[in-house]
Protein backbone atom coordinates (compact mmCIF):
# COMPACT_ATOMS: atom_id res chain seq x y z
CA UNK A 1 0.00 0.00 0.00
CA UNK A 2 1.27 3.37 -0.95
CA UNK A 3 1.01 6.21 1.53
CA UNK A 4 0.91 9.88 0.82
CA UNK A 5 1.68 11.58 4.10
CA UNK A 6 -0.49 13.12 6.73
CA UNK A 7 -2.52 16.28 6.71
CA UNK A 8 -2.73 18.02 10.05
CA UNK A 9 -6.06 17.45 11.81
CA UNK A 10 -6.45 21.19 12.25
CA UNK A 11 -6.59 21.85 8.54
CA UNK A 12 -9.40 19.31 8.28
CA UNK A 13 -11.46 21.00 10.92
CA UNK A 14 -10.96 24.53 9.69
CA UNK A 15 -11.81 23.80 6.11
CA UNK A 16 -14.57 21.25 6.28
CA UNK A 17 -16.76 22.29 3.36
CA UNK A 18 -19.95 20.81 4.81
CA UNK A 19 -20.56 23.52 7.39
CA UNK A 20 -23.46 24.19 5.09
CA UNK A 21 -25.76 21.36 6.11
CA UNK A 22 -27.30 20.97 2.67
CA UNK A 23 -24.01 19.84 1.20
CA UNK A 24 -23.67 16.13 1.66
CA UNK A 25 -20.48 15.24 -0.09
CA UNK A 26 -17.15 15.84 1.49
CA UNK A 27 -14.22 15.75 -0.81
CA UNK A 28 -10.84 15.49 0.79
CA UNK A 29 -9.33 16.90 -2.39
CA UNK A 30 -10.90 20.18 -1.38
CA UNK A 31 -8.58 20.07 1.56
CA UNK A 32 -5.55 18.19 0.35
CA UNK A 33 -5.10 19.62 -3.10
CA UNK A 34 -4.41 17.98 -6.40
CA UNK A 35 -3.26 14.39 -6.70
CA UNK A 36 -1.06 13.47 -9.58
CA UNK A 37 -0.74 9.74 -9.06
CA UNK A 38 -3.45 7.09 -9.03
CA UNK A 39 -3.79 5.55 -5.59
CA UNK A 40 -3.34 1.96 -4.58
CA UNK A 41 -5.81 1.04 -1.91
CA UNK A 42 -7.52 -2.11 -0.84
CA UNK A 43 -10.91 -2.34 0.77
CA UNK A 44 -9.93 -4.64 3.62
CA UNK A 45 -7.39 -2.24 5.04
CA UNK A 46 -9.86 0.62 4.79
CA UNK A 47 -12.41 -1.40 6.76
CA UNK A 48 -9.67 -2.09 9.32
CA UNK A 49 -9.10 1.63 9.78
CA UNK A 50 -12.84 2.26 10.11
CA UNK A 51 -13.09 -0.47 12.75
CA UNK A 52 -10.83 1.70 14.90
CA UNK A 53 -13.25 4.63 14.77
CA UNK A 54 -15.36 4.63 17.94
CA UNK A 55 -18.91 5.88 18.11
CA UNK A 56 -18.79 9.25 19.92
CA UNK A 57 -21.79 8.41 22.09
CA UNK A 58 -20.79 4.83 22.95
CA UNK A 59 -17.00 5.01 22.82
CA UNK A 60 -16.41 1.29 23.33
CA UNK A 61 -18.17 0.30 20.11
CA UNK A 62 -16.85 1.06 16.65
CA UNK A 63 -18.94 2.63 13.92
CA UNK A 64 -18.46 -0.55 11.89
CA UNK A 65 -19.83 -2.73 14.71
CA UNK A 66 -22.81 -0.39 15.06
CA UNK A 67 -23.54 -0.82 11.37
CA UNK A 68 -23.23 2.88 10.62
CA UNK A 69 -20.74 2.29 7.81
CA UNK A 70 -22.75 0.73 5.00
CA UNK A 71 -20.18 0.37 2.26
CA UNK A 72 -16.69 1.17 1.14
CA UNK A 73 -15.99 1.39 -2.53
CA UNK A 74 -12.97 2.31 -4.55
CA UNK A 75 -12.70 3.92 -7.88
CA UNK A 76 -9.44 4.77 -9.60
CA UNK A 77 -9.01 8.03 -7.73
CA UNK A 78 -11.46 7.97 -4.89
CA UNK A 79 -12.54 6.17 -1.73
CA UNK A 80 -16.30 6.36 -1.15
CA UNK A 81 -17.62 5.61 2.30
CA UNK A 82 -21.39 5.34 2.73
CA UNK A 83 -22.68 6.05 6.21
CA UNK A 84 -26.21 5.99 7.55
CA UNK A 85 -27.44 7.75 10.71
CA UNK A 86 -28.86 5.58 13.48
CA UNK A 87 -31.62 8.13 14.09
CA UNK A 88 -32.83 10.99 11.87
CA UNK A 89 -31.84 13.49 14.54
CA UNK A 90 -28.60 11.85 15.60
CA UNK A 91 -26.47 14.83 16.69
CA UNK A 92 -23.26 12.84 16.19
CA UNK A 93 -23.67 12.52 12.42
CA UNK A 94 -21.33 15.37 11.50
CA UNK A 95 -18.82 14.37 14.15
CA UNK A 96 -18.76 10.79 12.85
CA UNK A 97 -17.98 12.12 9.36
CA UNK A 98 -15.12 14.14 10.85
CA UNK A 99 -13.79 11.11 12.69
CA UNK A 100 -13.88 8.94 9.57
CA UNK A 101 -12.09 11.58 7.56
CA UNK A 102 -9.52 12.06 10.28
CA UNK A 103 -8.85 8.33 10.77
CA UNK A 104 -8.46 7.64 7.07
CA UNK A 105 -6.28 10.69 6.54
CA UNK A 106 -4.05 9.72 9.43
CA UNK A 107 -3.71 6.24 7.99
CA UNK A 108 -2.42 7.88 4.84
CA UNK A 109 -5.50 7.82 2.67
CA UNK A 110 -6.90 10.76 0.87
CA UNK A 111 -9.41 11.64 -1.76
CA UNK A 112 -12.16 10.40 0.51
CA UNK A 113 -15.81 10.99 -0.15
CA UNK A 114 -18.33 10.42 2.64
CA UNK A 115 -21.91 10.01 1.60
CA UNK A 116 -25.00 9.96 3.78
CA UNK A 117 -27.52 7.31 2.80
CA UNK A 118 -31.01 7.00 4.30
CA UNK A 119 -32.10 3.89 2.48
CA UNK A 120 -32.16 1.16 3.62
CA UNK A 121 -32.92 2.79 6.95
CA UNK A 122 -30.54 1.86 9.75
CA UNK A 123 -31.85 -0.90 11.97
CA UNK A 124 -30.45 -2.33 15.18
CA UNK A 125 -30.19 -5.59 13.19
CA UNK A 126 -27.08 -4.01 11.61
CA UNK A 127 -25.20 -4.18 14.93
CA UNK A 128 -22.65 -7.02 14.68
CA UNK A 129 -22.24 -9.78 17.25
CA UNK A 130 -18.96 -8.15 18.33
CA UNK A 131 -20.87 -4.89 18.74
CA UNK A 132 -23.49 -6.59 20.88
CA UNK A 133 -20.82 -8.08 23.16
CA UNK A 134 -19.12 -4.72 23.54
CA UNK A 135 -22.42 -3.08 24.46
CA UNK A 136 -22.89 -5.58 27.31
CA UNK A 137 -19.31 -4.90 28.45
CA UNK A 138 -20.19 -1.20 28.57
CA UNK A 139 -23.23 -1.97 30.77
CA UNK A 140 -25.73 -1.41 27.96
CA UNK A 141 -28.26 -4.10 27.17
CA UNK A 142 -28.05 -4.83 23.43
CA UNK A 143 -31.17 -4.81 21.26
CA UNK A 144 -33.15 -7.96 21.91
CA UNK A 145 -33.75 -10.15 18.88
CA UNK A 146 -34.03 -8.99 15.31
CA UNK A 147 -36.43 -6.32 14.14
CA UNK A 148 -36.89 -8.17 10.88
CA UNK A 149 -38.25 -11.18 12.74
CA UNK A 150 -40.66 -9.69 15.25
CA UNK A 151 -42.39 -6.54 16.41
CA UNK A 152 -40.40 -3.48 17.39
CA UNK A 153 -41.52 -3.16 20.95
CA UNK A 154 -42.71 -5.07 24.00
CA UNK A 155 -40.06 -7.60 24.89
CA UNK A 156 -38.34 -8.82 28.03
CA UNK A 157 -34.98 -7.14 28.43
CA UNK A 158 -32.12 -8.85 30.26
CA UNK A 159 -30.05 -6.92 32.77
CA UNK A 160 -26.49 -6.45 31.43
CA UNK A 161 -25.11 -6.71 34.98
CA UNK A 162 -26.72 -9.90 36.35
CA UNK A 163 -28.53 -11.32 33.31
CA UNK A 164 -31.89 -11.31 35.07
CA UNK A 165 -34.98 -10.87 32.91
CA UNK A 166 -36.86 -9.44 35.85
CA UNK A 167 -36.56 -5.85 34.68
CA UNK A 168 -38.85 -2.89 34.12
CA UNK A 169 -38.94 0.07 31.77
CA UNK A 170 -38.22 3.34 33.57
CA UNK A 171 -38.36 5.57 30.53
CA UNK A 172 -38.87 5.08 26.82
CA UNK A 173 -35.95 7.41 26.19
CA UNK A 174 -32.58 7.25 27.91
CA UNK A 175 -29.33 9.17 27.70
CA UNK A 176 -29.50 9.23 23.89
CA UNK A 177 -32.30 8.75 21.36
CA UNK A 178 -31.17 5.21 20.63
CA UNK A 179 -31.49 4.03 24.22
CA UNK A 180 -34.27 3.42 26.75
CA UNK A 181 -33.82 3.39 30.51
CA UNK A 182 -34.53 0.18 32.44
CA UNK A 183 -34.14 -1.04 35.99
CA UNK A 184 -33.33 -4.55 37.19
CA UNK A 185 -35.54 -5.86 40.02
CA UNK A 186 -32.88 -8.34 41.12
CA UNK A 187 -29.66 -6.33 41.32
CA UNK A 188 -31.55 -3.00 41.50
CA UNK A 189 -29.23 -1.37 38.98
CA UNK A 190 -30.62 1.02 36.39
CA UNK A 191 -29.26 0.41 32.91
CA UNK A 192 -29.49 1.62 29.33
CA UNK A 193 -31.12 -0.58 26.75
CA UNK A 194 -30.17 -0.11 23.12
CA UNK A 195 -33.59 -0.04 21.50
CA UNK A 196 -34.71 -2.28 18.69
CA UNK A 197 -35.50 -0.06 15.80
CA UNK B 1 -50.56 31.98 -3.74
CA UNK B 2 -50.59 28.19 -3.47
CA UNK B 3 -53.18 27.92 -6.24
CA UNK B 4 -52.07 27.33 -9.84
CA UNK B 5 -48.67 26.09 -8.85
CA UNK B 6 -46.67 23.73 -11.00
CA UNK B 7 -46.33 20.08 -9.82
CA UNK B 8 -42.88 20.59 -8.36
CA UNK B 9 -44.06 23.62 -6.42
CA UNK B 10 -46.95 21.53 -5.13
CA UNK B 11 -44.60 18.89 -3.81
CA UNK B 12 -42.33 21.63 -2.44
CA UNK B 13 -45.20 23.09 -0.40
CA UNK B 14 -46.23 19.65 0.80
CA UNK B 15 -42.70 18.88 1.99
CA UNK B 16 -42.71 22.19 3.87
CA UNK B 17 -45.97 21.20 5.56
CA UNK B 18 -44.32 18.05 6.87
CA UNK B 19 -41.09 19.81 7.81
CA UNK B 20 -42.74 22.84 9.41
CA UNK B 21 -45.10 20.78 11.58
CA UNK B 22 -42.12 18.79 12.83
CA UNK B 23 -39.98 21.86 13.44
CA UNK B 24 -42.61 23.89 15.28
CA UNK B 25 -43.62 21.00 17.52
CA UNK B 26 -39.95 20.36 18.20
CA UNK B 27 -39.46 24.01 19.16
CA UNK B 28 -42.47 23.84 21.49
CA UNK B 29 -41.10 20.71 23.15
CA UNK B 30 -37.70 22.34 23.59
CA UNK B 31 -39.37 25.01 25.73
CA UNK B 32 -39.80 22.22 28.29
CA UNK B 33 -36.09 21.49 28.44
CA UNK B 34 -35.18 22.20 32.06
CA UNK B 35 -38.84 22.56 32.92
CA UNK B 36 -40.39 19.09 32.58
CA UNK B 37 -42.23 17.43 35.50
CA UNK B 38 -39.55 14.75 35.99
CA UNK B 39 -36.07 13.88 34.76
CA UNK B 40 -37.34 10.89 32.74
CA UNK B 41 -39.93 13.07 31.03
CA UNK B 42 -37.34 15.71 30.35
CA UNK B 43 -35.20 13.12 28.55
CA UNK B 44 -38.16 11.72 26.69
CA UNK B 45 -39.43 15.12 25.57
CA UNK B 46 -35.97 16.25 24.44
CA UNK B 47 -35.41 13.02 22.55
CA UNK B 48 -38.75 13.28 20.79
CA UNK B 49 -37.90 16.87 19.88
CA UNK B 50 -34.55 15.72 18.52
CA UNK B 51 -36.13 13.01 16.37
CA UNK B 52 -38.61 15.55 15.01
CA UNK B 53 -35.92 18.05 14.13
CA UNK B 54 -33.83 15.37 12.42
CA UNK B 55 -36.80 14.33 10.30
CA UNK B 56 -37.55 18.00 9.59
CA UNK B 57 -33.98 18.42 8.36
CA UNK B 58 -34.44 15.54 5.92
CA UNK B 59 -37.68 17.06 4.60
CA UNK B 60 -36.17 20.57 4.36
CA UNK B 61 -33.17 19.27 2.46
CA UNK B 62 -35.43 17.65 -0.10
CA UNK B 63 -37.64 20.75 -0.23
CA UNK B 64 -34.57 22.90 -0.72
CA UNK B 65 -33.70 20.96 -3.87
CA UNK B 66 -37.17 21.65 -5.28
CA UNK B 67 -37.38 25.26 -4.12
CA UNK B 68 -37.98 27.63 -7.06
CA UNK B 69 -36.08 30.25 -5.05
CA UNK B 70 -33.17 27.85 -4.35
CA UNK B 71 -33.09 28.51 -0.63
CA UNK B 72 -31.02 26.23 1.63
CA UNK B 73 -32.59 23.99 4.28
CA UNK B 74 -31.40 26.39 6.99
CA UNK B 75 -32.87 29.33 5.15
CA UNK B 76 -36.22 27.57 4.86
CA UNK B 77 -36.27 26.86 8.58
CA UNK B 78 -34.91 30.11 9.94
CA UNK B 79 -35.55 32.90 7.47
CA UNK B 80 -39.20 32.54 6.46
CA UNK B 81 -42.04 34.54 8.00
CA UNK B 82 -45.14 33.16 9.71
CA UNK B 83 -47.39 33.37 6.62
CA UNK B 84 -44.86 31.21 4.72
CA UNK B 85 -45.01 28.46 7.35
CA UNK B 86 -47.37 25.59 6.54
CA UNK B 87 -47.44 23.66 9.82
CA UNK B 88 -50.75 22.47 11.23
CA UNK B 89 -52.24 24.71 13.92
CA UNK B 90 -52.16 21.92 16.51
CA UNK B 91 -48.38 22.02 16.89
CA UNK B 92 -48.14 25.74 17.58
CA UNK B 93 -50.54 25.54 20.54
CA UNK B 94 -49.00 26.21 23.93
CA UNK B 95 -47.54 23.44 26.07
CA UNK B 96 -50.08 24.31 28.77
CA UNK B 97 -50.19 21.79 31.60
CA UNK B 98 -48.80 18.28 31.20
CA UNK B 99 -52.22 16.93 30.17
CA UNK B 100 -52.28 19.42 27.30
CA UNK B 101 -48.67 18.71 26.27
CA UNK B 102 -49.35 14.97 26.17
CA UNK B 103 -52.72 15.27 24.42
CA UNK B 104 -51.25 17.53 21.73
CA UNK B 105 -48.43 15.00 21.31
CA UNK B 106 -50.80 12.05 21.16
CA UNK B 107 -53.04 13.61 18.50
CA UNK B 108 -49.94 14.51 16.50
CA UNK B 109 -48.17 11.15 16.94
CA UNK B 110 -51.27 9.20 15.91
CA UNK B 111 -51.47 11.25 12.71
CA UNK B 112 -47.71 11.26 12.18
CA UNK B 113 -47.37 7.49 12.36
CA UNK B 114 -50.35 7.02 10.01
CA UNK B 115 -48.99 9.40 7.41
CA UNK B 116 -45.40 8.10 7.59
CA UNK B 117 -46.48 4.47 7.31
CA UNK B 118 -48.44 5.37 4.20
CA UNK B 119 -45.71 7.56 2.71
CA UNK B 120 -43.51 4.47 2.64
CA UNK B 121 -45.58 3.49 -0.42
CA UNK B 122 -45.01 6.80 -2.20
CA UNK B 123 -43.89 6.70 -5.82
CA UNK B 124 -41.18 9.17 -4.87
CA UNK B 125 -38.06 7.29 -3.72
CA UNK B 126 -36.77 10.15 -1.59
CA UNK B 127 -40.07 10.49 0.29
CA UNK B 128 -40.07 6.73 0.78
CA UNK B 129 -36.60 6.66 2.31
CA UNK B 130 -37.18 9.61 4.66
CA UNK B 131 -40.52 8.15 5.80
CA UNK B 132 -39.10 4.64 6.31
CA UNK B 133 -36.45 6.07 8.58
CA UNK B 134 -38.87 8.28 10.54
CA UNK B 135 -41.59 5.67 10.96
CA UNK B 136 -39.50 3.62 13.38
CA UNK B 137 -38.79 6.64 15.56
CA UNK B 138 -42.39 7.79 15.58
CA UNK B 139 -43.69 4.35 16.60
CA UNK B 140 -41.85 4.94 19.89
CA UNK B 141 -43.31 8.45 20.18
CA UNK B 142 -46.84 7.13 19.79
CA UNK B 143 -46.26 4.34 22.26
CA UNK B 144 -45.09 6.82 24.89
CA UNK B 145 -47.89 9.35 24.39
CA UNK B 146 -50.52 6.57 24.29
CA UNK B 147 -49.26 5.17 27.58
CA UNK B 148 -49.54 8.58 29.21
CA UNK B 149 -53.06 9.09 27.83
CA UNK B 150 -54.13 5.78 29.40
CA UNK B 151 -52.27 6.28 32.66
CA UNK B 152 -53.64 9.77 33.26
CA UNK B 153 -57.07 9.27 31.68
CA UNK B 154 -57.67 6.14 33.73
CA UNK B 155 -55.85 7.58 36.76
CA UNK B 156 -57.21 9.74 39.55
CA UNK B 157 -60.36 11.81 39.33
CA UNK B 158 -58.25 14.96 38.91
CA UNK B 159 -55.95 13.54 36.21
CA UNK B 160 -58.98 12.20 34.34
CA UNK B 161 -60.67 15.58 34.48
CA UNK B 162 -57.56 17.38 33.23
CA UNK B 163 -57.09 14.94 30.36
CA UNK B 164 -60.71 15.23 29.23
CA UNK B 165 -60.49 18.99 29.34
CA UNK B 166 -57.25 18.94 27.29
CA UNK B 167 -58.90 16.70 24.70
CA UNK B 168 -61.96 18.92 24.47
CA UNK B 169 -59.79 21.97 24.08
CA UNK B 170 -57.37 20.62 21.48
CA UNK B 171 -59.84 18.59 19.44
CA UNK B 172 -60.79 21.58 17.28
CA UNK B 173 -57.24 21.63 15.88
CA UNK B 174 -57.29 18.03 14.68
CA UNK B 175 -59.52 18.53 11.63
CA UNK B 176 -56.63 19.87 9.62
CA UNK B 177 -54.60 16.72 10.12
CA UNK B 178 -57.11 14.50 8.41
CA UNK B 179 -58.72 16.62 5.72
CA UNK B 180 -56.99 17.33 2.44
CA UNK B 181 -57.04 20.37 0.19
CA UNK B 182 -56.64 20.63 -3.61
CA UNK B 183 -52.86 20.57 -3.27
CA UNK B 184 -52.82 17.26 -1.41
CA UNK B 185 -55.51 15.85 -3.71
CA UNK B 186 -53.27 16.56 -6.70
CA UNK B 187 -50.29 14.84 -5.09
CA UNK B 188 -52.47 11.89 -4.18
CA UNK B 189 -53.61 11.52 -7.80
CA UNK B 190 -49.94 11.33 -8.79
CA UNK B 191 -49.34 8.56 -6.24
CA UNK B 192 -46.93 10.68 -4.21
CA UNK B 193 -48.97 10.81 -1.02
CA UNK B 194 -51.68 8.54 0.39
CA UNK B 195 -55.44 8.88 0.14
CA UNK B 196 -56.58 11.17 3.00
CA UNK B 197 -59.45 8.80 3.74
CA UNK B 198 -56.93 6.09 4.50
CA UNK B 199 -55.09 8.43 6.89
CA UNK B 200 -58.37 9.35 8.56
CA UNK B 201 -59.16 5.64 9.04
CA UNK B 202 -55.79 4.88 10.61
CA UNK B 203 -55.86 7.99 12.78
CA UNK B 204 -59.41 7.33 13.98
CA UNK B 205 -58.48 3.78 14.88
CA UNK B 206 -55.52 4.93 17.03
CA UNK B 207 -57.56 7.63 18.73
CA UNK B 208 -60.51 5.40 19.51
CA UNK B 209 -58.42 2.49 20.78
CA UNK B 210 -56.45 4.65 23.19
CA UNK B 211 -59.26 6.93 24.37
CA UNK B 212 -61.52 4.00 25.16
CA UNK B 213 -58.74 2.30 27.15
CA UNK B 214 -58.11 5.60 28.90
CA UNK B 215 -61.85 5.85 29.71
CA UNK B 216 -61.95 9.25 28.02
CA UNK B 217 -64.78 10.57 25.87
CA UNK B 218 -64.04 10.65 22.14
CA UNK B 219 -65.28 13.99 20.78
CA UNK B 220 -67.35 14.29 17.63
CA UNK B 221 -65.47 14.12 14.30
CA UNK B 222 -67.98 16.53 12.80
CA UNK B 223 -67.31 19.19 15.40
CA UNK B 224 -66.30 22.63 14.13
CA UNK B 225 -62.60 22.71 13.35
CA UNK B 226 -59.97 25.41 13.00
CA UNK B 227 -58.17 25.32 9.67
CA UNK B 228 -55.64 27.30 7.68
CA UNK B 229 -52.25 26.36 9.09
CA UNK B 230 -51.41 24.26 6.04
CA UNK B 231 -52.22 27.30 3.87
CA UNK B 232 -50.10 29.69 5.92
CA UNK B 233 -52.87 31.21 8.07
CA UNK B 234 -51.86 30.82 11.67
CA UNK B 235 -52.97 31.58 15.20
CA UNK B 236 -51.22 34.51 16.85
CA UNK B 237 -48.94 32.03 18.64
CA UNK B 238 -46.70 31.22 15.70
CA UNK B 239 -45.14 34.68 15.47
CA UNK B 240 -43.83 34.42 19.02
CA UNK B 241 -42.38 30.96 18.38
CA UNK B 242 -40.58 32.17 15.26
CA UNK B 243 -39.32 35.30 16.98
CA UNK B 244 -37.50 33.18 19.50
CA UNK B 245 -36.48 30.37 17.16
CA UNK B 246 -35.20 32.58 14.34
CA UNK B 247 -33.64 35.38 16.34
CA UNK B 248 -30.02 34.35 15.96
CA UNK B 249 -30.16 33.49 12.28
CA UNK B 250 -31.95 36.73 11.50
CA UNK B 251 -29.68 38.89 13.64
CA UNK B 252 -26.54 37.34 12.13
CA UNK B 253 -27.54 36.06 8.71
CA UNK B 254 -25.07 33.66 7.08
CA UNK B 255 -22.82 33.67 10.15
CA UNK B 256 -20.31 30.84 9.88
CA UNK B 257 -18.98 30.83 13.43
CA UNK B 258 -21.33 30.95 16.40
ZN1 LIG C 1 -29.51 -7.01 37.31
Amino acid sequence: MQKYGRPSPKSLIDNTPYQNSTKKQILATDILGDLSKPLEYDETSIWQVLTQVQDPEIPTVSIVDLGIVRSVSLSLRQISVEVTPTYSGCPATDLINDLILEALSHAGYWNIKIEQVLSPAWTSDFITSTGRKKLVDAGIAPPKGLVSKSSLIDREISCPHCNSENTRLLSEFGSTACKALYQCHDCREAFDYFKCI
Amino acid sequence: MIKNTKPVDTLFIYLLRLADSNLILSQRLCELCGDAPSLEEELAISNVALDLIGQAKNWYEYASELDPLKRTADHLAFRRDAHEFYNVLLVEQKNGNFAETITRQFFFDAWHLSILESLQDSKDERIKSIASKAVKEVSYHLRRSSQWMIRLGDGTELSHEKMQSAINQLWRFTGELITSDHLEDALERDGLIPDPRKIFGLWKHSIETVLSQAKLVNPDYDAWMYKGGKQGEHTELLGFILAEMQYLQRAYPDAKVW
